[in-house]
């Protein structure tokens, strides 16, 4: 109880889960070989193949972020004469999972980057498609995420088409969130992408959360039904991207903040 | 070798056991055949050696446990040592049934623990009941005798006393 409604045993949690590190990587031992032996059996072709495609891939992105660079200094230029604050890029770590909450209800990952690293709580986790989740605890050197699926999680997003604000709350199923207070009469489509609204300052603005599924607006109901599909993969994967923002540096006095509250 | 250290060793392999991942193409569902391995290794212990294995010994798996799976601290903690004061006030009694009966013991004192967990879990948390919890001690109770066995044969080959 002293647990959930102080954070005192922070520091008791941190170092113990230190201790039973080397269980967690125990644990991951049976899938990581198994995905070695997968690398080490393929053949030849296969990989020769594979390396052409990523070679495909990388230049693509290459051009794509060249001409990223110049729309995000033009838009930083058009923001100064706007007078509004400039925005600020992110750096991202790439971070391995190496363990999955047993518990199906619970939907928490944990991942191969801890306080040696650099990780704090709070740090938002994304990976190739989306926003993933959260760092709620952090040890020596692994960190227990908490993804946007789990049913006490819930991100601030906007719709990229209208700028409306919204809640998604997790479902408890990787296979969607629900948004939380829609009007019957909100500007939303099935089809519509939403993305982090960057208020409540815990995750950075911009990045893709989910796409909308469903909309049934309910008579009678003051608010309509609405659910979305998570953009990233929540359930597959086996790496993840930490980001750090420049502007939203750690700070003492949110470390403890309820993750059950934002 | 020193008997702390195997004793030690079987609550590092429940441990690992208990938090090995399942192939991601599995149903959710598959989580809940998972036994409850630690708190049978707990339950065997206490059993063979009472004078040796208490709740204090129950208290600190019971805390690793809780880092492990990231539940509240003390959660397990306090659920293992209720597991270990029961199987020690009656474990006179319990070397004296046959293994099937153990099982039905065992049965009761899995589902026991789910069910302070779900507590705990819920006064915290959205948790829902779901009848599934009932799962995984039907499936403790089944692995029981091969944990027993097991374990006895360990004990016996490095001669644990």
């Amino acid at each position: 109880m002293v647990d959930h409604w102080t954070s005192w045993l922070e520091l008791v949690r941190a170092s113990l889960t230190t201790v039973v590190t080397p269980v967690i990587v125990a644990a991951d031992f049976p899938a990581k070989t198994l995905e070695y032996l997968s690398v080490a059996t393929s053949t030849r072709k296969a990989l020769i193949q594979e390396i052409t495609r990523l070679d495909q891939t990388h230049l693509l992105l290459r051009a794509q972020t060249q001409k990223m660079r110049a729309l995000t200094a033009e838009n930083n230029r058009l923001r100064i004469l706007l007078g509004s604050a400039e925005k600020s890029q992110d750096n991202v770590v790439v971070a391995e999972l190496i363990g999955i909450d047993p518990d199906p209800k619970t939907h928490e990952v944990i991942i191969d980057k801890g306080a040696v690293n650099g990780t704090f709580i709070g740090q938002s986790i994304l990976d190739a498609q989306g926003l993933m989740g959260q760092v709620i605890s952090v040890s020596r050197y692994t960190s227990r995420v908490l993804l946007i699926s789990d049913p006490s999680h819930s991100v601030p997003v906007q719709v990229a088409r209208s700028n409306l604000r919204l809640v998604a709350q997790g479902s408890g199923a990787t296979s969607h969130l629900n948004l939380m207070f829609v009007q019957n009469s909100a500007d939303i489509l099935a089809g519509d992408l939403l993305i982090s609204s960057g208020l409540g300052g815990r995750f950075p603005a911009g990045y893709p959360v989910a796409i909308v599924n469903k909309f049934e607006s309910q008579l009678g109901n003051p608010f309509a039904f609405v659910t979305a599909v998570p953009s990233a993969l929540l359930d597959r994967g086996r790496y993840v991207l930490l980001v750090f923002t420049e502007d939203n540096q750690y700070s003492p006095s949110e470390k403890f903040y309820d993750k059950n509250l934002d | 070798m020193s008997s702390q250290l195997i004793i030690a060793s079987t609550f590092l392999l429940a441990m690992i056991l208990s938090v090995v991942s399942l192939p991601q193409s599995a149903p959710i569902e598959v989580a809940y055949v998972r036994p409850e391995w630690i708190t049978l290794v707990l339950i065997y212990w206490v059993i063979a050696l009472p004078k040796r294995i208490g709740m204090r010994i129950a208290w600190i798996i019971g805390m690793l446990t809780d880092v492990l799976l990231g539940s509240l601290l003390g959660q397990h903690a306090l659920i293992y040592m209720l597991v270990a004061y029961i199987s020690y006030t009656l474990y006179q009694r319990l070397r004296m049934m046959s293994i099937w009966q153990q099982s039905l013991f065992v049965f009761v004192i899995i589902l026991l623990s789910q069910i302070l967990n779900f507590w705990a879990v819920r006064i915290t948390g959205v948790v829902e009941w779901t009848s599934w919890y009932f799962l995984p001690s039907v499936i403790s109770s089944l692995m029981w005798p091969w944990i027993f066995m097991s374990l006895r044969s360990v004990r016996r080959r490095f001669n644990v006393i």
